[in-house]
């Protein structure tokens, strides 16, 4: 049974009425896109990591679905659908393969997400229909080498010159950069403003003055590219700039909110595989006479998985809930993205301890979901950040 | 569809209870031949029916959800459920292929539960229409279908006058995905629900199922070193 909680709020009088199961168009979504997870990317996902392959083929095959943008309203070539139904995709397909998950994840709430929230309609057109399909994926580029955390520190300038924006400076951690047509790129047009004076840009891929840098060879996600964006005199004109001059800060941080949600997602489909995994091996591997699952040790992992996995899912759908509301929900998307990813984490971990050493070998899929959880403590905001985020939010609630 | 069937303790069938339903796979090869069918404009509308209790409406929105127009429920349940077979089914889809006036009625060539593989046959032979069963390829052409069979020799060609009952197998098509959009859309669509008697069908099975079992455990086989041994062996335990 599946619980949704409906939160309404009236003159700061919670109440929670609990639902027993996800609306019927949300379980025929999440069916349709776990159905494509076991039967596409569960048999590749092995060797997308192994060889370091973007999807490309699954990621057009998911935008024939919808996948690739979710909230996008259909005139513009999306799905129409809400943020709940986005968290249980993404969700699924990271089940499949965290990789794909990623890149699911960046274009609808990285890329798109800020463009469909600040862009002119003109700029909707441009930047999102062309990256409903699948044919093309987007990226967000706002940490840089000095710069994570400390977003408001952007180095990365943009002056004005005649109709142009010039460019200067470098990204660091891109994902889908290799693999991307288009950017949403931050840099700072007013220094003594500092956070207050960084502006968001749209800027294509390839385009004179943008490269690349090497592709990094990390632990996890490794069918994703992720790579430095250098710019040298990035020339681009005026009306690439989404939202209003001093504004990016503020677009990065809401589109942050958002893709949290996402990220909470992808970190909840990597625990439910590592789960999956676990549980399934308890069932069949035999030590001391019986199946492991008989013994409590393995049985206390598996529940204390279990819990970490729904109590995340279900912060998450609040979260999810909240902002298809229109109501705040940063404080529930970031708890979300805490709990969600050290979930992953704790299930990367503890299914590897039950599958033994068949759990470090890659004959079994226990140990890339042990890799590819970690990142998610780690990007749109880390663990340390979350926190911050939480605390600074509940400061406010007892204040007054 | 790898999921753990146990037989019950009564030997009476096998526990359906929290068991994922869903459909049946070559019935979503047929949802595709017929969606497939209206995309190229070969014919009007398409209507998903199904025959059970309440859950099977899930499984009508999934076809909506991949391109059929409307649905029909008709509800079968408790005792009534678990006697229906074959027989039933195709009593009922003869009556709504005939109040609903269809050019085609297309379905799995067998479910994989029972592996019965008679509704097809058993509904063409009450509507004494032609039909084209374990389809791998279906044309329409004018007011005849070609079909193209998988038979045990090889592939068989034949061509059927409209109205006809085909069922579909393996190779017919790849059913595609719901997408987000569809299934935004088949939330709209209509499901009519209905009883058998509605239809006029006696739900009564002339069948009665004895006994469910499992099949025997495999045992070890045993290894020999020359074809003449094993020859010797399959005639000493009676095989040959």
């Amino acid at each position: 049974k599946w619980a949704v909680m409906c939160l309404l709020l009236r003159s700061g009088f919670h109440l929670m009425v609990v639902l027993l199961e996800l609306p019927e168009m949300h379980q025929m979504m999440r069916q349709t896109c776990r159905d494509y997870a076991d039967r596409e990317l569960g048999p590749i996902a092995g060797k997308l990591d192994k060889e370091h392959l973007f999807p490309a083929q699954q990621v057009r095959e998911l935008g024939a679905m919808g996948v690739m943008a979710v909230e996008v309203p259909e005139a513009l070539g999306g799905a129409g659908m809400d943020y709940l139904a986005y968290s249980l995709a993404v969700e699924e397909i990271s089940r499949g393969c965290g990789s794909t998950g990623c890149v699911v994840s960046v274009n609808n709430s990285l890329y798109i997400g800020p463009i469909l929230k600040f862009g002119t309609q003109k700029q909707k057109e441009q930047w999102i229909t062309p990256f409903t399909t699948g044919e093309k994926v987007g990226c967000f580029a706002l940490s840089e080498p000095g710069n994570g955390s400390d977003a408001g520190a952007a180095s990365t300038l943009a002056r004005q010159e005649g109709e142009e924006w010039v460019l200067n400076g470098t990204k660091a951690w891109i994902t889908n950069s290799w693999d991307a047509s288009a950017t949403v790129i931050f840099a700072t047009t007013d220094k003594s403003l500092k956070h207050k004076g960084i502006s968001a840009f749209l800027v294509p891929m390839p385009h004179p003055g943008l490269s690349l840098g090497k592709k990094e060879d990390k632990l996890g996600i490794r069918a994703t590219s992720t790579a430095n964006l250098i710019l040298e005199d990035c020339r681009i004109p005026l009306g690439n700039m989404l939202g209003s001059r001093g504004s990016g800060f503020k677009i990065a941080m809401q589109t942050l909110d958002s893709g949290r949600i996402g990220i909470a997602s992808q970190a909840l489909g990597i625990a439910q595989a590592a789960l999956d995994c676990a549980a399934d091996y308890a069932h069949k591997r035999t030590a001391f006479g019986a199946p492991i699952g008989k013994l409590q040790a393995v049985q206390f992992k598996l529940a204390d998985m279990a819990v970490a996995v729904e109590s995340a899912r279900l912060l998450t759908w609040k979260a999810a809930m909240l902002k298809d509301a229109k109501k705040p929900f940063t404080k529930e998307a970031a708890m979300a993205k805490l709990a969600a990813s050290e979930a992953a984490t704790f299930c990367g971990h503890q299914s590897i301890q039950v599958l033994g050493g068949m759990g470090y070998v890659t004959d079994m899929p226990a140990e890339r979901h042990y890799r590819d959880a970690r990142i998610t403590e780690i990007y749109e905001g880390t663990s340390e950040i979350q926190r911050l985020v939480i605390a600074g939010q509940l400061l406010k609630e007892y204040a007054s | 569809y790898i999921v753990t069937i146990r037989v019950k303790p009564d030997h009476s069938g096998v526990v359906t209870d929290g068991v994922k339903h869903s459909m049946n796979p070559f019935c979503e090869i047929a949802v595709e031949e017929a969606v497939k069918l209206k995309e190229k404009k070969f014919i009007k509308e398409v209507v998903a029916v199904s025959c059970g209790p309440t859950q099977v409406t899930e499984t009508i929105r999934t076809a909506l959800a991949m391109g059929c127009d409307r649905g029909i429920h008709v509800e079968v349940s408790g005792k009534d459920y678990e006697a229906m077979g074959p027989l039933q089914i195709a009593k009922i889809f003869a009556a709504l292929a005939k109040k609903e006036e269809a050019s085609l009625v297309i379905l799995g060539k067998q479910a994989i539960d029972d592996d019965c593989n008679q509704t097809g046959q058993m509904t063409a032979a009450l509507l004494d229409w032609p039909q084209g069963t374990f389809a791998s390829e279906v044309t329409i052409d004018g007011e005849k279908v070609k079909v193209v069979r998988e038979i045990d020799g090889g592939l068989e060609t034949i061509k059927i006058s409209m109205p006809a009952v085909l069922t579909a197998d393996l190779r017919l098509n790849t059913p595609r995905y719901a997408t987000l959009p569809n299934i935004m859309k088949a939330k709209k669509k209509k499901i009519a629900n209905m009883k058998p008697a509605d239809l006029g069908v006696d739900m009564v099975s002339r069948v009665e199922v004895l006994r469910v079992d499992e099949p025997p455990t495999r045992l070890a086989g045993v290894k020999v070193e020359t074809v003449d041994d094993l020859v010797a062996k399959l005639k000493a335990n009676g095989t040959i």
